[in-house]
């Protein structure tokens, strides 16, 4: 290699390496596996950022949020989303102030960051259904929502409203979108530590519930 | 069918299962490419007689423990009948949200590698398995290990002492793991200049996701499809799963589909609300990454008996999400005298690491504990120490409000006293400290 022939300019295998390693971000090494398809992209990619970037076309309110969420949620999350459905699963709803208390209530009102979580989550994973759930330990409740009806975007910005509107976060009217969703302030937006997380290897940070 | 057309039937297949393990392999097992043929036959084309090639002695029965009715959590590894540093695969703790494991076929499997790149790229299992490979001994540990079960139990009265090392501190295994580097991987897809995360998802219904720094994952993470010399079993993530190494266990995704290579923490739902500590002052401490050094002595541990006195070897696992275990020291006097346990090589960084010491018990009452340090000097604590850091009193209110609320313990490394009593029972004896 050219870098061995000039062993005693240290300058030379220096530039060498970068110039190897601006190389690794133009081209493959090993020309294997094939570049996907736009559409196939945005058919994968439903990972919401905090700027909601990728938020999709479509619109929703609480209002007609309620319904959907009675029909499809409210069998585990209760009909308000309390958390007192039969299906048993957490609360949506409340605990804000509670949070330096003894007795914390941690819903995405009282703690997420921001709004876009809420979309991206409830895209992604509700309703859980029927089919996917182990019933050795998670309780068989009648009318479960089945594979056969997945959330639209639509359906996902209402019930993404409706959560929200339950919290006292927006209003029963308000109407959100791709534009307005991101805009929301969360009530506990500058609630978390570190501001900007890091991770530095061998750092040995303080750990545990309360460093 | 006749006997006699039965007895044929049964030498055919046999003969084919033979003749499948004698030329090695050329037939292609369904969903399967030809680079990978492996020669294996499906369970169910085994003949009944020889199906106990494939088993355990019929006097072996360690399990996981299932999770109990209305626990949504993991079922947990018997770490009390493990030997060496390896867990053997199907008893690899698995932390399953309340979600059945996907079932999914190998060859229809995509990993898609897109967002801040200059070519996105599609890979399939087979062009994975062609790239240069690693295999690496990494532990995972559940955040909420050694703390999630007295939780959920201390109120119970029938299990008080009665725990065992799997129901505690079950939530953590050993594997070796063998992929690609997702290094290499991101290197072929180019990264852009302000790429600074990645988000890494799985293919199971709730698409589970993490927000991962783009430094972690371009210095250790792994691409793993093998675990311990084979595929890697369904629940732990079949077929591709992702290793963070010593990051909390929901960072190794699994079941892994996809990664988007990012600007920032993309603030996912397991982000910010199941892997968050809540301090008293009402913040949240999210993305604390990694496990700190915990050891835990598996014999003797709870539920065990010793049947005489005399010679025992006191034997346990150490491990670090932070670096190499470099000393675990043994007491068994309660705490008042601690002296170095023997550590059995290899000791690997990130791993599990067997320690050894020598012991004859007089018959009498004993406190046994062991305490680690990693590389970088941090040492486990006792429940007092940990108290406070964390600024609480372990006491009976505590774990009453805990058991109440949504607390979460996460990141409880505590020491774990053992009490041998005089009839020779081990008993956990950490409610000592607090009943």
């Amino acid at each position: 290699m050219r870098c061995m022939m000039h062993g005693f300019n240290l300058l030379v295998p220096v530039m060498a390496l970068a110039a190897c390693v601006a190389a690794l971000g133009q081209t493959q090494t090993y020309n294997l596996g094939r570049t996907p398809r736009e559409e196939e992209i945005r058919a994968w990619d439903i990972s919401i950022g905090p700027e909601g970037k990728e938020l999709p076309p479509g619109s929703g309110s609480a209002k007609e949020g309620a319904p959907l969420f009675a029909q499809k949620c409210a069998v585990c999350h209760g009909p308000t989303g309390k958390g007192s459905g039969p299906g048993g699963s957490r609360r949506l709803v409340g605990g804000q102030g509670t949070l330096t208390t003894t007795h914390p209530v941690k819903t995405l009102g009282s703690s997420w960051p921001v709004a876009t979580t809420v979309w991206d989550y409830v895209n992604r994973a509700m309703p859980q259904y029927e089919e996917d759930l182990p019933h050795a330990w998670v309780p068989v409740v009648p009318n479960r929502p089945s594979k056969r009806e997945p959330l639209s975007a639509d359906e996902v910005y209402a019930l993404t409203a409706l959560l929200l509107y339950w919290n006292d976060i927006i209003k029963e009217d308000d109407i959100l979108d791709a534009e307005t969703l991101p805009k929301i302030t969360m009530p506990n937006r500058d609630g978390f530590v570190p501001k900007e997380p890091k991770w530095k290897k061998g750092e040995a940070l303080p750990f545990g519930q309360y460093p | 069918m006749n006997s006699k057309q039965s007895d044929r039937r049964r030498f055919l297949k046999e003969g084919a299962v033979l003749a499948g393990l004698a030329a090695g392999a050329i037939r292609s097992a369904s969903g399967q490419g030809p680079m990978s043929a492996s020669g294996r036959t499906p369970e169910s084309e085994i003949p009944e007689n020889f199906r106990f090639f494939n088993e355990r002695s019929r006097f072996e029965n360690s399990v996981r423990k299932l999770p109990s009715a209305g626990e949504s959590g993991a079922s947990k590894c018997p770490l009390q009948d493990l030997h060496g540093i390896i867990t053997p695969s199907d008893l690899h703790f698995v932390a399953a949200y309340g979600m059945n494991p996907p079932d999914i076929a190998p060859r229809e499997h995509r990993l898609l590698i897109h967002g801040l790149v200059h070519r996105p790229l599609i890979f399939t299992l087979e062009e994975l398995k062609r790239l240069p490979s690693v295999s690496r001994i990494h532990l995972i540990e559940c955040v909420t290990n050694s703390y999630m079960f007295r939780k959920r139990t201390v109120h119970l009265p029938e299990l008080r002492n009665r725990l065992t090392a799997r129901d505690i501190h079950g939530n953590t295994s050993c594997s070796e793991w063998t992929g690609v580097p997702l290094s290499l991987l991101l290197q072929e897809a180019g990264v852009k200049n302000e790429a600074s995360w990645i988000v890494a998802e799985g293919a199971e219904p709730v698409k589970h996701a993490r927000s991962i720094p783009l430094n972690k994952v371009m210095d250790d993470v792994i691409v793993a499809y093998a675990q311990n010399g084979e595929a890697i079993r369904r629940p732990n993530g079949y077929p591709l799963k992702l290793l963070v190494p010593g990051f909390e266990g929901a960072f190794n995704i699994k079941w892994l589909r996809r990664i988007k290579v990012v600007d920032q923490p993309y603030l996912t739902n397991v982000d910010v609300s199941h892997k968050v500590n809540l301090r008293p002052d009402g913040k949240m401490r999210w993305y604390n990454f990694e496990m700190p050094p915990k050891s835990v002595i598996t014999r003797p541990s709870g539920e065990q008996r010793l049947p005489s006195r005399g010679f025992y070897e006191i034997t346990g696992l150490a491990w670090s999400g932070g670096g190499t275990i470099r000393r675990v020291e043994v007491s068994t006097d309660g705490g008042r005298n601690w002296k170095d346990a023997q550590l059995q090589e290899p000791v690997l960084r990130i791993a599990h690491t067997r320690f050894r010491f020598p012991w004859n018990w007089d018959g009498g009452e004993a406190v046994l504990q062991s305490r680690c340090t990693d590389d970088r000097g941090v040492v486990q604590p006792t429940l007092a120490e940990l108290g406070k850091i964390w600024g609480v009193n372990f006491d009976w209110e505590y774990w009453k409000i805990a058991s109440e609320t949504g607390y979460n313990g996460e990141h409880f490394n505590v020491i774990q006293p053992w009490k041998v009593t005089r009839e020779g029972t081990v008993l956990d004896a950490m409610y000592d400290a607090w009943l």
